[in-house]
């Protein structure tokens, strides 16, 4: 099967699991964009997505391209340092125009799966996984709360917490150099590039990148300052 | 104005594919900047010899840029300093007074040393040979332009035809891809209509025969593109994915 055996299709299944993870990040981003207004509607939201078949389901999909994405950069990877050999230049310059994330793609990869976990254990395990062990309300900090109430997590962890605000924003950083390469690497292994294109391509991967990690960014440190429902003035519902 | 210049070279020196290598240096006094890298390395040869010793050994052939049998990885490039230009075409007024030039063979496990700073670069010639032939039909010479074909395409065709095959690309891969090379040479045929009948055979061989071979698999760092002395645009990666996978499809 060439997809499996090929070099151009082990790249393709890269190519189309790495799109399908910012189509996720995209609708993540939206998501957290409702509790920046409203805590209510994000509790809405997070009730929606809770354990229904369809969230679960969902959920399934998500970890399985994560999966997929993961296993392919580590079978690239090692058929790549293999392919270039034992033997190392004793001098060797980065040419100008090779981006410094398009060599580093794995290391990067790695730290935004390390901070995934973090954020997994702190949101996920605590909501949709408590919820499907049966658990009603789940213990934070003292307090108990439904695992459906999304916004009372992220006033939690955020509101007040440096280090919490700090670590996610370091995510986002290496999460930025991933996309800068990714989204246009992504597209040119489909084959949908030429000259013109080029740098067209490369200059929307870095609008992108800068979008989707500059909203992540600016809404954490709206949560760490002013809580859920910070993004309007305190007569907001909250 | 091209000065006389002293210069220490660290050069890469190796028995054998299977014997360990080593860096040796060597002082080379007054070498005149108009002088080509290649000659000045000729003159160190003549240095050794008259001294008793082995000369270096090297690929060359043409010396103007178009065999692509020249390497040399000098300070971190294939090809040296210069863009878009090959070893034969490097001159020692890239150099200055003084300085240490470090020379070393093609690192990539698709090109196994042979000896010193010689590489073994048949498997790009084996790729060529799985790409096949090109089916023209016989009888009276055509007449010239019998074949439109626009401006565009053609550019873009010649443009892809000037790969010579060095291998610059693969050895400044970090994952020893051959896929410029490749991607050139699909390309160039592919783009023309004489090259369409064999196209979707000849990616689909020529890239089994690069997986067989072991290069690696491309992740678009562009490296190539920035060490190719024939300004291979990678765009020609993103029409052989184009081609190849199309191809795959319909069967
Ligand atoms: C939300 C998370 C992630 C997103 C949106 C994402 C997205 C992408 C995209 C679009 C590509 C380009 C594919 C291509 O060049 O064809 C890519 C490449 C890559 N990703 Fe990710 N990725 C994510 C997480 C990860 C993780 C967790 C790892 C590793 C542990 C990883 C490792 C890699 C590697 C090594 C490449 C380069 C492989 C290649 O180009 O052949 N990524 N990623
Ligand atoms: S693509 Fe460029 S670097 Fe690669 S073999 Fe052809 S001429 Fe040499
Ligand atoms: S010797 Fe022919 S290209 Fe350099």
């Amino acid at each position: 099967m060439w997809l499996l055996n090929s070099s151009i299709g082990k790249k393709l299944i890269m190519s189309i699991s790495g799109l399908f993870l910012i189509l996720f990040l995209v609708f993540h981003v939206s998501m957290n964009v409702v509790a920046v207004f409203s805590g209510a509607a994000y509790d809405m939201v997070c009730g929606f997505l809770g354990s229904n078949w369809y969230a679960v389901a969902g959920t399934l999909v998500l970890a399985a391209g994560f999966i997929i994405h993961i296993i392919y950069a580590f079978i690239l990877t090692m058929e790549n340092r293999k392919a270039r050999g034992n033997d190392r230049y004793a001098v060797s310059a980065r040419p100008k125009g090779v981006e410094w994330a398009s060599q580093n793609m794995l290391v990067l990869g790695i730290i935004v799966i390390l901070f995934a976990i973090l954020h997994f254990s702190q949101f996920w395990y605590k909501m949709m996984f408590a919820e499907l062990m049966g658990n009603h309300e789940v213990m934070l900090g003292g307090a108990a709360v439904s695992p459906q109430s999304g916004s009372a997590f992220i006033d939690y962890y955020f509101k007040g917490n440096i280090v919490i605000t700090v670590l996610y924003l370091v995510w986002y950083a290496a999460l930025w150099f991933h996309l800068t390469h990714g989204f246009w690497s992504a597209i040119h292994t489909l084959g949908w590039n030429n000259t013109v294109w080029m740098s067209r391509w490369e200059c929307i991967s870095k609008i992108f990148a800068t979008v989707i990690c500059a909203v992540f960014a600016i809404i954490t440190i709206i949560f760490y300052l002013n809580g859920v429902g910070g993004g309007c003035s305190a007569t907001c519902v909250h | 104005m091209d000065k006389d210049i002293n210069i220490t070279l660290k050069v890469w020196r190796q028995k054998g594919p299977k014997e360990k290598g080593q860096f040796e240096t060597y002082q080379l006094k007054n070498i005149n900047q108009s002088v080509s890298f290649l000659e000045m390395l000729d003159i160190l040869n003549e240095q050794l010899v008259n001294e008793g010793k082995e000369p270096i050994v090297f690929d060359h052939d043409c010396r103007e840029g178009i065999c692509g049998m020249c390497s040399l990885y000098v300070n971190g490039h294939p090809h040296g300093p210069a863009t878009g230009a090959t070893t034969c075409q490097l001159y020692m007024r890239r150099f200055n007074d003084g300085e240490t030039i470090t020379i070393e063979p093609w690192r990539s496990a698709g090109f196994p040393v042979i000896r010193d700073l010689m590489v073994d670069r048949y498997a790009y010639d084996k790729i060529i040979q799985a790409g096949g032939f090109v089916s023209v039909n016989t009888g009276g010479v055509p007449d010239a332009n019998a074949i439109p074909i626009s401006k565009a395409d053609a550019d873009l065709a010649m443009d892809a035809a000037a790969c010579i095959g060095c291998g610059a690309c693969a050895a400044a891969c970090k994952n020893g891809s051959a896929m410029l090379f490749v991607s050139a040479k699909v390309s160039q045929l592919a783009l023309l209509p004489q090259g369409k009948v064999e196209a979707a055979r000849r990616a689909k061989a020529m890239v089994a025969k690069m997986d067989e071979l072991g290069f690696g698999n491309c992740t678009n760092t562009r490296a190539c593109e920035m060490e190719c002395p024939k300004n291979i645009s990678v765009s020609n990666i993103a029409r052989l994915n184009r081609e190849y996978i199309c191809a795959k499809l319909k069967d």
